[in-house]
């Protein structure tokens, strides 16, 4: 049947179904796709709390959300356009997410009475046959059915040919939006190198869901989302988590530091690990310590030793790693402390993403103990800012505090990457044996910076000890002495301090520099509120935005940034963290938006209140 | 061991910090420290490439009296602090000191994962059955029944044996010695050091102020030969005032005999390299004067040839670089996948 094809600038589409499903391949496989045709795009994946939640289950539906477009995407959406769903549950778990008149692609086997029994839908209820989804357009496939009959013959047991499934729906999903199979069937290709037959299978599959459109004996609309006035260059698609990753590699590369990372699992921390190990070949050294304490100890043991050192996790874990970043600050030897956040306290929600740990960041420790701390805030913002946090701790010798979350962790978007040749060199400054005959070296001797020259074993006439005990201002000797006490509490302050002399200042994101309102951010805050308050400005609001990303020190001219706005709205996925700080700081009566679901924000969300204020 | 020989050659002075020692006068850290500080030199090791990790307590104040490089870190994490440095700097002479409730207790965990991962550091395990720094309470090693400022009424708590602990956590070098007996702790550390693994020496530490005598039947004069055993590679279990004793065994009961009944063919032969001797060896653990004790044993218990964590990872490394080649960061950076907009 022929299909009328309709322009949109953008869409998100939403897959669904069991963890079994191939959701997550079949998303990720749109997306490069997508992305390979020129459009901008952003995704999350959404897992369920379980690893093999039982199947046909609520608990068990896996999610992957992605938004591409003709112009730029910043987010992975507020609520989908379609929503593809490999049965019941998945329907029941996210249809709140679909807009009115969306578009529902169901397949009609996870319907029966068993699925739609384990989705509790109510006895004799089938959402396909009750005028439940009145407000959607849905088109039903038994995709079950025609992948099998495509694979009629193949050899392949009714198990492994149901597995295709995901397949079928992908390649109906290229027919949709005019996509061409090419990239996918070379994936086809390199995931099955030793299985021809497989292949040859997913590769039918795929095809026959592409031509289902144009076969099938209903009118099916079909789209086009042209190219995004994407700047020039090349690009590749990038998690956050892989961008940190490859971020302290590259930090390593540029110092001229042998890389090591201790670390514990946890979720959504745990993908950094599961890079790093695999670049054995950059001389890495990753170190599965038995817990958080000795992953971050034996950070500090080869930061001792002159190494570039990481300890990564998420929030519990870094709570048991407290009493180490005291010490590390102590020691003042240089440490990267990666927080991927998630929903807490306690084990909270493992899976779902929140901004709770800045005052943890800030002030979890005992003692006057001054972190500095840098937050990410987009996936391939990670990159950038684990460079950033590896170049603070070795110019400064402090432990540094690199701020993530579980929404930017695992969502993927384009990246225009840059050349090594263009990252900044770091430098290292040593300490030297210049040391005049029956003179001593003072380990704790700063430099124009207030930090101490690293002094790595091995250099002859540099021994030294240092501990956690209050050491004396330059001799590092054990001392208890009021006045130095003190002094050296105001050292390791004004050091950190002075980092905002060697960061770069607070800019502007979106909008004017002086007006009515100003949406100030942090970490992954930036999509929603970027999408939120560019349209608030073409609907002709008075409002600008700026992210921060330097949230200790704070850039030397947020004060002033601040006090050229009427109003300050600081939305978090927290109760109110930044904003304690913020007021405490600077005196400003900011606002707070507050979202704490384990969800990142809507752009909608953030739209509301910014016209909630200019208006009230 | 790994290191260079230097020249000139460095006496037990220059392993002396300008540091005044604080442990309380006649506490057996200074004994210990000094016998450190002796058998130093003749280990060959320049003392830039030496590093003393240590806890806290009164027996890791311990780096800050040695002239090398040291780090006195926080409570119970020396021995995973000596991992990481290990790993990442396989060339260093390792040293860890720490206490028996630093190691046994806050840090019994870190302690457990360092023996069977058999880095090759040197553990000093400092018991002194108590907790020396913050004055006198019960330790993980104090016999149940001790009486200290948290047990007034005697504890409750069923005590570890650390030389058993670390068998059964697989050390491959587990040795006992004591502050009281220099030339035989010199020894002990000599062979700990030439050790290639996690060579774990406790050593027995009497702390005058809070646990005073603890160890003195092992110790002094009077009981020692009766009450102790020490083992040598190859030769038979004998002790007792004139050597009159020996141990042999029942099946697998160890038994004391008088030499004069049974010919010392008949004896346990030590055999440190000996798993299942080991494990019974380590397990002397009686009540000095109990019925039937069998003495207390030092010496070096059990070795074992094991490879060390830091190696079989930088192997890991070299091969992964002659298979693949070194890492290129725009490589890593631009991934497999990129398109380009023109
Ligand atoms: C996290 C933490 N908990 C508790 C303490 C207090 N503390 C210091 S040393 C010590 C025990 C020391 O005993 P041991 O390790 O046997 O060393 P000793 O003083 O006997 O040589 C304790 C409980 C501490 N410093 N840090
Ligand atoms: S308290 Fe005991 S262990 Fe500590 S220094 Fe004094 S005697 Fe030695
Ligand atoms: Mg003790």
């Amino acid at each position: 049947m022929a299909a009328t094809t309709e322009i949109k600038t953008d869409v998100v589409i939403l897959f669904a179904g069991d963890s079994g499903d191939g959701i997550q391949l079949t998303g990720t496989q749109f997306t490069t796709t997508a992305a390979l045709y020129g459009n901008d795009i952003s995704t999350f994946p959404n897992f369920p709390a379980e690893i093999r939640a039982p199947q046909g289950t609520i608990a068990g539906v896996s999610g992957f959300q992605l938004h591409f477009g003709s112009h730029e995407i910043y987010t992975a959406g507020d609520a989908s356009d379609v929503l593809v769903v490999m049965n019941a549950a998945a329907l029941k778990a996210n249809l709140r997410q679909l807009k009115a008149g969306g578009i529902i692609i169901a397949n009609t086997d996870g319907f029966d009475a068993k699925n739609l029994k384990l989705a509790k839908y109510p006895d004799g209820v089938n959402p396909l046959r009750d005028s439940s989804l009145e407000k959607f357009k849905v088109y039903e496939i038994d995709v079950t059915k025609i992948t099998r009959t495509a694979l009629d013959g193949s050899g392949l047991g009714t198990k492994e040919m149901d597995r295709s499934k995901n397949m079928f729906v992908l390649g109906f999903i290229y027919w949709m939006y005019n996509r061409k199979l090419d990239n996918s069937i070379e994936f086809l290709k390199e995931q099955f190198k030793k299985r021809p037959d497989l292949i040859e299978a997913n590769t039918k599959v795929l095809k026959a869901g592409f031509n289902y459109g144009d076969t099938v004996e209903a009118p099916m609309a079909r789209f086009e989302v042209k190219p995004a006035p994407v700047e020039k260059g090349t690009y590749r698609s990038i998690m956050g988590n892989q961008a940190a990753a490859i971020g302290l590699i590259a930090a390593a590369e540029k110092s001229g530091l042998p890389l090591f990372l201790g670390t514990y699992p946890i979720t959504p921390a745990s993908d950094i690990l599961h890079e790093l190990a695999k670049y054995k070949n950059f001389g890495i050294k990753t170190f599965q310590a038995e817990d958080e304490i000795a992953a971050i100890t034996s950070s500090i043991g080869a930061a001792f030793g002159g190494s570039l050192a990481v300890t990564t996790s998420s929030g519990p874990g870094i709570a048991l790693k407290g009493e180490a970043i005291g010490l590390a600050l102590m020691l003042e030897l240089p440490l990267v402390v990666v927080n991927i956040q998630r929903g807490g306290p306690s084990t909270g929600l493992p899976t779902k993403t929140e901004q709770a740990d800045l005052m943890q960041a800030l002030y979890g420790r005992n003692g006057e103990a001054p972190v500095p701390v840098v937050a990410a805030y987009s996936p391939s913002d990670c990159f950038y800012t684990a460079f950033e946090a590896c170049k603070i701790a070795v110019e400064f010798m402090t432990p540094v505090f690199f701020l993530s979350d579980g929404y930017i962790a695992n969502g993927a978007e384009p990246w225009k990457f840059p050349a090594a040749a263009d990252m900044p060199e770091i430098k290292i400054q040593y300490a030297k044996n210049e040391l005049k005959e029956g003179e001593l070296y003072k380990p704790y001797k700063r430099n124009e910076k207030l930090s101490r020259p690293w002094a790595v074993p091995g250099t002859k006439g540099l021994e030294h000890r240092i501990g956690g005990i209050e050491k004396e201002n330059e001799t590092g000797n054990i001392s208890y002495d009021p006045e130095n006490h003190e002094l050296m509490v105001k050292l390791r302050q004004a050091k950190v301090d002075g980092i905002a002399n060697y960061i770069p200042l607070q800019t502007i994101d979106n909008g004017n520099a002086k007006g009515k309102l100003l949406v100030l951010g942090w970490g992954s805050t930036y999509g929603s509120i970027k999408t939120a308050v560019k349209e608030a400005i073409a609907e002709g609001y008075d409002v600008s935005h700026a992210q921060v990303k330097y949230l200790n020190p704070f850039p030397k001219n947020l004060s002033e940034m601040l006090s050229n706005f009427e109003y300050i709205l600081i939305p978090e996925i927290n109760n109110g963290q930044l904003i304690k700080v913020i007021r405490d700081k600077y005196f400003v009566d900011a606002k707070g938006l507050n979202k704490i679901q384990g969800l990142p924000f809507t752009s909608r969300e953030i739209k509301n209140k910014i016209i909630e204020i200019l208006k009230g | 061991m790994e290191a260079v020989i230097v020249e000139p050659k460095l006496t037990a002075k220059d392993f002396v910090t300008d540091q005044e020692v604080r442990w309380c006068p006649g506490c057996g850290d200074y004994s210990i420290i000094k016998q450190v500080q002796t058998v130093m030199p003749e280990l060959g090791i320049p003392r830039e490439q030496i590093v003393f990790v240590s806890g806290i307590g009164c027996s890791s104040r311990f780096p800050y009296y040695m002239e090398t490089f040291g780090m006195h870190s926080i409570h119970g994490r020396a021995a995973a602090i000596a991992s990481g440095l290990k790993a990442a700097r396989p060339d260093l002479s390792v040293w860890i000191v720490s206490g028996d409730g630093d190691s046994l207790s806050i840090g019994g965990n870190h302690l457990i994962h360092l023996l069977r991962r058999n880095f090759n550091v040197n553990l000093l395990m400092f018991n002194n059955e108590i907790y020396g720094l913050t004055k006198g309470q019960y330790s993980p090693a104090s016999p149940m029944g001790t009486v200290s400022k948290s047990s007034p009424m005697g504890s409750v708590d069923f005590p570890f044996n650390p030389a058993a602990l670390s068998l059964g956590a697989n050390g491959t070098f587990v040795a006992r010695s004591m502050d009281r007996d220099p030339i035989h702790l010199r020894e002990v550390l000599k062979r700990a050091n030439a050790h290639k693994g996690t060579s774990m020496v406790e050593i027995y530490q009497n702390c005058n102020v809070f646990n005073d005598g603890a160890f003195e039947v092992f110790t002094e004069k009077g009981t020692k030969k009766l009450n102790t055993l020490m083992v040598e590679q190859n030769k038979p279990l004998i002790f007792g005032e004139q050597g009159e004793k020996g141990i042999k065994l029942d099946g697998f009961k160890p038994v004391v005999v008088n030499l004069a009944d049974v010919s010392a063919n008949d004896l346990w032969i030590h055999d440190e390299t000996d798993q299942v001797k080991a494990n019974m060896l380590v397990r002397f653990f009686n009540k000095p004067g109990e019925e039937n004790a069998l003495p207390r044993p030092f010496g070096v218990f059990y070795t074992e040839q094991r490879f060390c964590y830091e190696d079989a990872l930088a192997a890991q490394i070299s091969e992964t670089i002659a298979a693949k080649g070194k890492g290129d960061l725009d490589a890593l950076i631009s991934g497999r996948n990129t398109w380009t907009i023109n």
